[in-house]
């Protein structure tokens, strides 16, 4: 049970446990529980995702988003199962599609594999970035947020900027691989 | 195979041509979202494909060349009308029991198993019930049919939106377990994209778009510019509409992938969602996405 005191209200459950121990686990996916056909296999996850529908990002992108995010937090672990696409459905009311999508990208990037029949699971943790790197990162923002302020923006001015510099950058085709390379990989 | 196909369908009440000219190629295994403003012909294209109205022109087919209506039409598709019709005086166990009686294909255990899910009494009486649960029941007895089609007017329009929310969970739940195609009409815009996948809009009888929502979001962008700049746009774009104040412009343009030609123009191209997309085609009801050769009209003049 170690790590439930960082779990975000984004993610219910954040059990680590063993491969005997998640049997047991009956985590409410959906208002019941999941399909009582499938007893206790039904609502076991590692994580559970939520839509913003103002953030104006695609469903498909907040799933993989979230999975990155909680593989950075640590509530996934190589080798966690990724919600059953029926579960998630179910609990978003959202296409399953979107779903089969978001963890289709996954598998892209290289993050989790499909196994038919038994679900998707997670693969490993490429793109970390380690904490004094983020540090590091962070610094050099901070300095160049002095400088703009130094220059006479205001915070609002600040963030406008950073946002459609981003925007730009990240649109560019030449931009840097991690976002872009599983963009094929559509299920229709 | 194509769940529905129409060609030059139309349906004429008297003088008045409700549907005209439609022409639809929809592709097994989508949730298709059918928009438009009232009055567009949405209920009637539905009824058509159900075969409760028989063309006036053109011709439909569904399931892949069945004639709406026939007998291997009626047990592979699934129909919930406006308001979800139910026998108000029967109680919940006597309507599974008729639904039972009524169709060829009927998985009771199935049915009587999700209104044991929903805690709805099986001795209450269809009437008592709230709205919500007697649009959940009506999908009950839809999907207890076992469809391949499930065709839906309307099914939000009554329902509050934690019971939206569970209708539609319900729905697309099947989907994901049966691989049943979905055909909704809705008046609902926001969060869309999150349940269709592929999206129909009608205008005034007419199809005005049609296609996968992801790649009709892909094929559009809003390009903001300075309104001086406007005559330096290249020729060829298509702009469905246009947004224009003195000093800067938005035009929301069919441009393909590519959205370089706009930038050359000193244009930005931002992605646009879904709602803004289907809203700025219904103001221009002359605007049209459709898949093929034909679906590359518009105007390159600006509306005003």
């Amino acid at each position: 049970m170690n790590g439930m005191g960082k779990v975000a209200p984004i993610f219910s459950g954040g059990w680590r446990r063993g491969p005997t121990a998640q049997y047991h686990i009956t985590m409410g996916i959906g208002k019941d529980g999941g399909d009582p056909e499938h007893g206790a296999e039904a609502g076991r996850a590692a994580i559970r995702f939520r839509l913003d529908p103002a953030s104006g990002v695609p469903p498909y992108l907040q799933v993989v988003q979230q999975v990155q995010q909680a593989l950075r937090l640590g509530y996934l672990r190589q080798g966690d199962q990724l919600p059953r696409v029926k579960d998630v459905v179910a609990e978003l009311a959202i296409n399953p599609n979107t779903v089969l999508k978001a963890y289709k990208e996954l598998e892209h990037l290289g993050i989790a594999s499909g196994h038919p029949g038994l679900g998707t699971f997670v693969d490993g943790t490429p793109g970390t970035v380690g904490l004094p790197e983020l540090d590091r990162l962070r610094q050099q923002l901070v300095a160049w947020l002095r400088s703009a302020q130094a220059a006479g923006l205001d915070e609002q001015t600040t963030n406008a900027l950073f946002a459609a510099a981003t925007r730009e950058f990240y649109a560019r085709p030449s931009a840097p691989p991690s976002r872009r390379r599983g963009r094929g990989g559509v299920v229709a | 195979m194509n769940i529905i196909e129409a060609s030059g369908l139309g349906r004429r009440y008297r003088r008045v041509w409700a549907l005209r000219d439609c022409t639809l190629a929809i592709p097994a295994g989508h949730v298709v979202a059918l928009v438009g403003p009232s009055g567009s012909g949405k209920t009637t294209l539905l009824e058509l494909a159900v075969g409760l109205r028989v063309p006036s022109a053109g011709r439909l087919s569904v399931l892949g060349g069945v004639a709406p209506g026939s007998i291997p039409a009626l047990s592979r598709v699934a129909f919930v009308a406006q308001d979800a019709p139910l026998y108000r005086q029967l109680s919940v166990a006597d309507t599974l029991r008729l639904a039972g009686h009524l169709n060829d294909r009927w998985d009771h255990q199935w049915a009587r198993q999700r209104v044991a899910e929903l805690a709805v009494p099986f001795s209450a009486k269809l009437g008592a019930l709230s709205s919500g649960t007697q649009a959940q029941l009506a999908l009950t007895v839809a999907l207890g049919r076992r469809p391949e089609l499930l065709i839906l007017d309307e099914p939000l329009a009554r329902l509050d939106p934690l019971a939206r929310h569970e209708f539609l969970a319900a729905v697309l739940e099947a989907v994901a377990t049966d691989g049943l195609s979905v055909v909704f009409s809705s008046h609902l815009l926001a969060e869309l994209d999150r349940v269709a996948d592929y999206l129909v809009v009608l205008s005034e009888g007419h199809v005005q778009v049609a296609g996968e929502i992801d790649s009709l979001v892909a094929g559009h962008r809003m390009l903001v510019g300075r309104t001086d700049h406007v005559d330096l746009l290249p020729a060829g774009l298509s702009i469905v509409s246009a947004q224009r104040a003195d000093q800067q412009t938005r035009l929301l343009a069919r441009c393909g992938d590519d959205p370089r030609p706009a930038a050359a123009a000193g244009f930005r191209a931002e992605p646009v969602g879904v709602e803004e997309l289907v809203l700025a085609y219904l103001r221009q009801p002359d605007a049209t996405a459709l898949p093929g050769p034909s679906g590359t009209t518009g105007s390159r003049e600006v509306p005003a």
